[in-house]
């Protein structure tokens, strides 16, 4: 066998385990999660809020974090898009391919990204103390919406960045303004990969418990106002597995079952959004 | 041949960076005639042509001086709302773009952004379009399909049609046929023949035999320069400039 084959071959092996490796943590974690968390599930878990105070109780549900993950990711994603859309509408379209301004805010981005959520949970804290909030929905809210803030834009960023120059000069040539283009051409021919971005930043916002253990707070009931603490999936886990009682630490399985599902179906309606809006792309 | 002077563009330079793509052109543009301008590639046909809508405000580090009359206003005039000229003219790239939209909403795009709401006239504006770019017996019983569905010919007189319904005065082709098959190419043809009547047309092309069939007029451009100008007879059978000879005889390309 020639040097060139086996280094071919030698390649090749990589690529199949590293794909194994992947592969195989997915799977672990979702049977490990599934194994132990679908015997401590039943209906009550998510249809009650629990019995017993901070999960301490084997009865009742989770469904306070439910209700406040969702809120508070869905909150956070409204909040985020606003912002992102905007910059990046205005980095690729505005902004001048050489601008020092734009290559700044792309290397501000890339740097938050890299930022631990836990900054971005004590980070949020301090505004709350500056602005006199309390824990509540809103500080959490806004402390999740900064985390997912660079992810979204940045993916965004890179979806747009592929659309091609003679689009905008379509658009331009018929006396559009660049506002128009930005939304009636551009975002819309970006469309599916906004979609993605949301996503993502959707997925990473719900599914995280440091930025939200300041600033969101705890609470048993459902929230009902934005002033208010709300629970959350993540850190209903933290609580469930920090407790020495074995049943309340299997129900944390249950509740991380409830959150890979939750995130399982937006992913797959994304999905199925994304295809449909993918038939106008222009290529 | 007598010639009415639609777009008169003088001493224009632009500059990409420190490259300098157009030099110093004078040349008037006749009204409700085809003007083909030919050169090799780079030579700063585009740029030109681009010059005319002002597109190429868009290119990075770019510099224009010189001035390009238009009814008698400058282009290039600071206090120019740019929409507005745009609006005069449509413009065919070398590769069809229709917008990310039906078929239907690409031809009332421009209608739309210009302020046109009302459901009833649109209608009549996509349908009288469309026909004028010989499209509508293709597409009348999918005007709502995706226009990115349509073939590249098709979507090239889509782009004619989209154009054409800002009621434009100047319709800019970049080598508007290069990315079409012969039929295709050969429909944009009749189309700008039959479009001379009403519009002036401007059309970029490195196909010589295509100046030969269109042009009422040739501007002839070598690096930036413009070299030769007149009526198409004057030009493509007889030409003065050596460099201008070579060329249509191939030698330079």
């Amino acid at each position: 066998m020639s040097r060139r084959n086996i280094e071919e071959n030698v390649f090749k092996g990589l690529m199949v385990v590293s794909t194994l490796i992947i592969l195989s943590t997915l799977v672990l974690i979702l049977a490990t999660v599934t194994v132990k968390g679908l015997p401590a599930l039943n209906l009550a878990m998510i249809t009650q809020t629990p019995k017993g105070g901070y999960y301490l109780g084997k009865e009742g549900g989770v469904l306070n974090a439910i209700v406040g993950s969702l809120y508070l990711a869905g909150g956070a994603t409204l909040l985020a898009i606003s912002i992102s859309l905007v910059v990046v509408l205005y980095l690729n379209v505005y902004a001048k391919k050489d601008s020092h301004l734009a290559a700044f805010t792309r290397f501000s981005f890339d740097v938050l990204w890299g930022i631990p959520s836990i900054v971005y949970g004590a980070f949020g804290f301090t505004i709350m103390i500056f602005f006199g909030l309390r824990t509540s929905l809103l500080a959490g809210i806004i402390a999740v919406s900064l985390l997912i803030l660079p992810i979204m834009s940045r993916a965004m960023d890179e979806v747009i960045r592929m659309v091609p120059e003679e689009l905008f000069d379509a658009s331009y040539a018929l006396g559009a303004t660049r506002l128009e283009t930005a939304f009636k051409v551009i975002a819309r021919q970006a469309l599916p990969g906004i979609l993605t971005a949301v996503l993502v930043a959707f997925g990473r916002g719900i599914g995280d418990a440091a930025s939200v253990i300041f600033t969101a707070g705890f609470t048993d009931s459902i929230p009902y106002s934005l002033f208010r603490p709300a629970a959350t999936l993540p850190l209903a886990i933290f609580f469930q597995l920090g407790t020495p009682i074995p049943e309340v630490q299997d129900r944390a399985y249950a509740s991380a079952l409830i959150l890979t599902v939750i995130i399982l179906i937006i992913s797959v309606v994304s999905r199925i959004l994304t295809k449909k809006f993918t038939k106008h792309i222009v290529k | 041949m007598e010639f009415k002077t639609h777009i008169s563009v003088q001493n224009l330079d632009v500059f990409y960076g420190t490259e300098r793509a157009l030099k110093d052109i004078t040349v008037d543009i006749p009204d409700k005639k085809i003007t083909v301008i030919i050169g090799p590639s780079g030579c700063g046909k585009t740029t030109l042509l681009k010059s005319f809508n002002r597109l190429v405000d868009s290119m990075d580090e770019v510099k224009v001086s010189g001035k390009v009359f238009l009814d008698g206003e400058n282009i290039f005039d600071p206090k120019v709302e740019i929409t507005h000229i745009r609006k005069k003219m449509g413009l065919l790239s070398q590769k069809p773009f229709p917008l990310p939209m039906s078929i239907y909403d690409n031809v009332a795009y421009g209608p739309r952004i210009h302020g046109i709401r009302d459901k009833k006239e649109l209608g009549r504006i996509v349908e009288h379009y469309l026909k004028q770019s010989s499209l509508w017996d293709e597409v009348k019983d999918r005007l709502h399909a995706p226009a990115s569905r349509l073939s590249l010919g098709q979507q090239q007189r889509l782009c004619l049609a989209r154009g054409l319904a800002v009621e434009p005065e100047i319709i800019l082709g970049d080598e508007p046929t290069s990315a079409l098959d012969p039929k295709s190419s050969q429909r944009i043809e009749q189309r700008f023949l039959e479009l001379k009547r009403e519009y002036t047309i401007v059309i970029v092309t490195h196909i010589l035999r295509q100046a030969m069939r269109l042009a009422d007029y040739v501007v002839f451009l070598y690096l930036g320069e413009l070299i030769e100008h007149g009526p198409a007879e004057d030009i493509l059978v007889d030409p003065k400039e050596e460099m201008t000879k070579e060329y249509i005889k191939g030698i330079i390309s």
